[in-house]
């Protein structure tokens, strides 16, 4: 008999499901992420009176409470008492801490990746909508709720309903100046923020497959910003290069054993996939976000929206920007370059590249999305080119990308960012965000306004 | 988990779209212990200024207006995984969420805590919005037992649930003690995955 045809997606899950009650699998899970904002789910599993069923499974890893200058947690016991009510859930339930001063912290979804916990094939969750990045080496990566953290810290597995499957194909190249950010922008505003709710999302096609893991992780990362709790690619070879480098992935026969079975994590030809979509990497152009959903963003080069709804007009209102107008030439307050986007070594030599022409004009924060991250930064003289630009060089962490650590943007100023939520109050309250690449953040910076990265100098309207 | 069988209440209607969960509940506020409750962060900067005062447009009443049902506009909860969203309605009293689309993470986390979301394609959420802004008082009655909602003189419209969720809310079930009926194959499941792939447990952690 032959084997039914699978997706990527299918596979994983069926090699991974114990049981079945309705329309709910359970499945067992084998990578688990704590932050700080995990102490409910602590909680939770205290007042259940269970166990932590596989301490050596989760991984706790300080990152959202961390500001980026490490001196403020002294001004803010709130803040630092997040820090140390993970240090304690970790310590009493003798799970891996990774916390302030540990070499290999960073964001979650920054230093799990580089340290080779996170592998191909496994089901890997974490308390964090963007616990889809992981999904850029063919894991089944998925945000969830705290609830659903205290189930896996005591059974090591999760209830779920099988989401559909999509296809997002991306054929051709992405051009110079061009990034995996811009396309996923481009994506999201193709397919709008609920456009892959209840979808785990497979990416296929020569675009992708000419990602660095870096922008593997960037696209990836930013599939919940379309709905769906599951974005992924299937490992190649670029993901193997990846893994022999980190210190946690398996050696010798275990790496061959695993190999091989990573090697077999692929959509068969003829998948069925409920949904798919096709985009041209060639028409992605640099895009920007001008509104207050990440699905509202133009082409750099293009004027942006027209009010055709109530949702433009009170976006535009709370951007304080009037419709119509090119986004080239506008004025930005300050600039972050960093959170789980955008934070890895090759995003930080992109905005260096740029930054090492000149001077910043407005307030520009680069923040490091891991410790390890952080000291190749330095090793490699980025550092220096950021703070001779007149750029603030963080300590690593989620830092600006979420007004919860001290880091924020004051209200009405407009930001330049490299992060993924321009929601309202996502920087703080009344802040205004735009999203954008390192490459293009870091042009916004040394010229105090939005520039295309590709012809920085032709200057803008007036 | 409180059980929810039948919700009888006014609705309160919160239609912009894309109402992500940093505006349900900022992220300075998730630090708090969930024991002095989350009502007063729901919405919070649509409904105080930048010095606590209660803004005059506030989306929803100062004061816990009874309601507990909530009409929302398309792809409610999308954004951050912060069940914290939840909380904030649940301790603000909200039982039901009725929306023609609901994010994903924020439908689960809804399920596993006594807070019904309920997705109704356009004609009849639109149908239901329009009586709620004729007769604002008036109660809608959502009944989980006969998958309806209720309303008017005789009106009357059936929603899907698949049945896991509808049980877990039934029933109120805590999702922990409930898996311990499953121990024996959970155990027996990761003894055989474990020695196919040891692997997977890092080496040098
Ligand atoms: S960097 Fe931002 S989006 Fe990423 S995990 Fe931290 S807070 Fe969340």
């Amino acid at each position: 008999m032959t084997q039914p045809s699978l997706t990527l997606f299918e596979k994983i899950w069926q090699q991974h499901r114990i049981a079945s009650a309705g329309e709910l699998d359970l499945l067992w899970v084998d990578r688990h992420f704590v932050h700080e904002g995990s102490f409910h789910a602590f909680d939770k599993l205290d007042g259940s009176g269970r166990p932590l069923a596989y301490p050596e499974l989760t991984f706790g890893i300080a990152d959202h409470y961390v500001p980026s200058n490490l001196d403020r947690l002294d001004d803010d016991p709130e803040v630092a008492g997040m820090i140390r009510l993970l240090e304690d859930n970790t310590t009493k339930h003798q799970l891996t801490y990774m916390g302030l001063g540990h070499a290999d912290r960073g964001i979650v979804h920054v230093a799990a990746p580089e340290l080779g916990l996170t592998l191909p094939g496994l089901i890997i969750v974490c308390g964090d909508s963007h616990t889809t990045t992981h999904g850029a080496f063919g894991a089944l990566a998925m945000g969830i709720g705290a609830t659903e953290v205290a189930h896996v810290l005591a059974t090591q597995t999760l209830w779920q309903r099988r989401p559909k499957t999509m296809r997002i194909h991306i054929g051709g190249q992405l051009a110079d100046g061009v990034t995996a950010k811009d396309l996923a922008l481009h994506i999201i505003h193709q397919i709008g923020t609920g456009g892959a709710t209840g979808h785990a999302v497979e990416y296929t096609g020569s675009a992708v497959a000419a990602l660095s893991m870096d922008a593997r992780m960037t696209l990836c990362n930013m599939t919940i910003e379309a709905g769906a709790r599951v974005g992924m690619v299937a490992p190649d070879e670029t993901t193997l290069a990846w893994l022999r480098n980190t210190p946690q992935a398996p050696k010798g026969e275990a790496l061959e054993h695993a190999e091989r079975h990573w090697l077999s994590l692929y959509s068969d030809p003829d998948a069925h996939y409920d949904k798919s979509v096709t985009i041209d990497a060639n028409q992605v152009a640099p895009r920007i976000t001008w509104g207050t959903s990440p699905e509202q963003s133009v082409a750099v080069d293009e004027p942006f929206a027209t009010v055709d709804s109530e949702a433009t007009r009170s976006s535009l209102e709370y951007m304080g920007l009037s419709p119509g107008r090119p986004i080239i030439g506008l004025e930005v307050d300050q600039v972050f370059i960093g959170s789980c986007t955008n934070s890895r070594l090759s995003d930080l030599r992109d905005a260096a590249s740029v930054l090492a022409s000149g001077t910043v004009k407005v307030p520009t924060l680069i923040v490091a999305g891991s410790n390890r991250v952080k000291a190749q930064a330095e090793d490699e003289g980025l550092a220096d080119i950021f703070r001779q630009a007149g750029a603030s060089w963080g300590e690593s962490g989620c830092s600006m990308c979420v007004a919860m650590n001290g880091d924020s943007v004051a209200p009405g100023q407009r930001c330049a960012s490299t992060s993924n939520r321009n929601f309202p109050g996502r920087q703080g309250p009344g802040a205004r965000t735009h999203l954008m690449s390192p490459a293009m953040a870091a042009a916004a910076a040394l010229n105090g306004k939005i520039v295309d990265i590709r012809h920085p100098d032709k200057g803008a309207p007036a | 988990m409180t059980p929810v069988t039948q919700v009888e209440s006014p609705a309160l209607l919160l239609l912009d779209a894309n109402i992500d969960t940093d505006q349900i509940i900022p992220a300075r506020f998730l630090r708090k212990p969930r024991s002095t409750g989350y009502h007063h962060y729901l919405l919070y900067d649509a409904r105080y200024d930048m010095h606590g005062q209660p803004r005059s447009d506030s989306p929803i009443p100062e004061a816990e207006s009874g309601a507990k049902i909530v009409l929302a506009g398309h792809n409610i909860g999308c954004g951050s995984s912060r069940e914290g969203a939840v909380y904030a309605f649940v301790d603000y009293g909200i039982q039901v969420i009725i929306s023609t689309k609901i994010a994903d993470i924020f439908r689960s986390n809804a399920i596993r805590n006594g807070l019904l979301p309920i997705m109704l394609d356009q004609a009849p959420f639109d149908a239901l919005v329009s009586h709620c802004r004729v007769q604002p008082q008036a109660s809608l009655t959502v009944d989980l037992v006969a998958c309806e909602i209720r309303w008017g003189n005789d009106n009357c419209l059936t929603f899907e649930i698949d049945d896991g969720s509808r049980e877990r809310l039934l029933k109120g079930i805590d999702d922990i003690q409930a898996t311990l009926a499953w121990e024996t194959q959970i155990n027996a499941f990761a003894d055989s995955y474990l020695s196919q792939r040891p692997w997977v447990i890092p080496a040098h952690r």
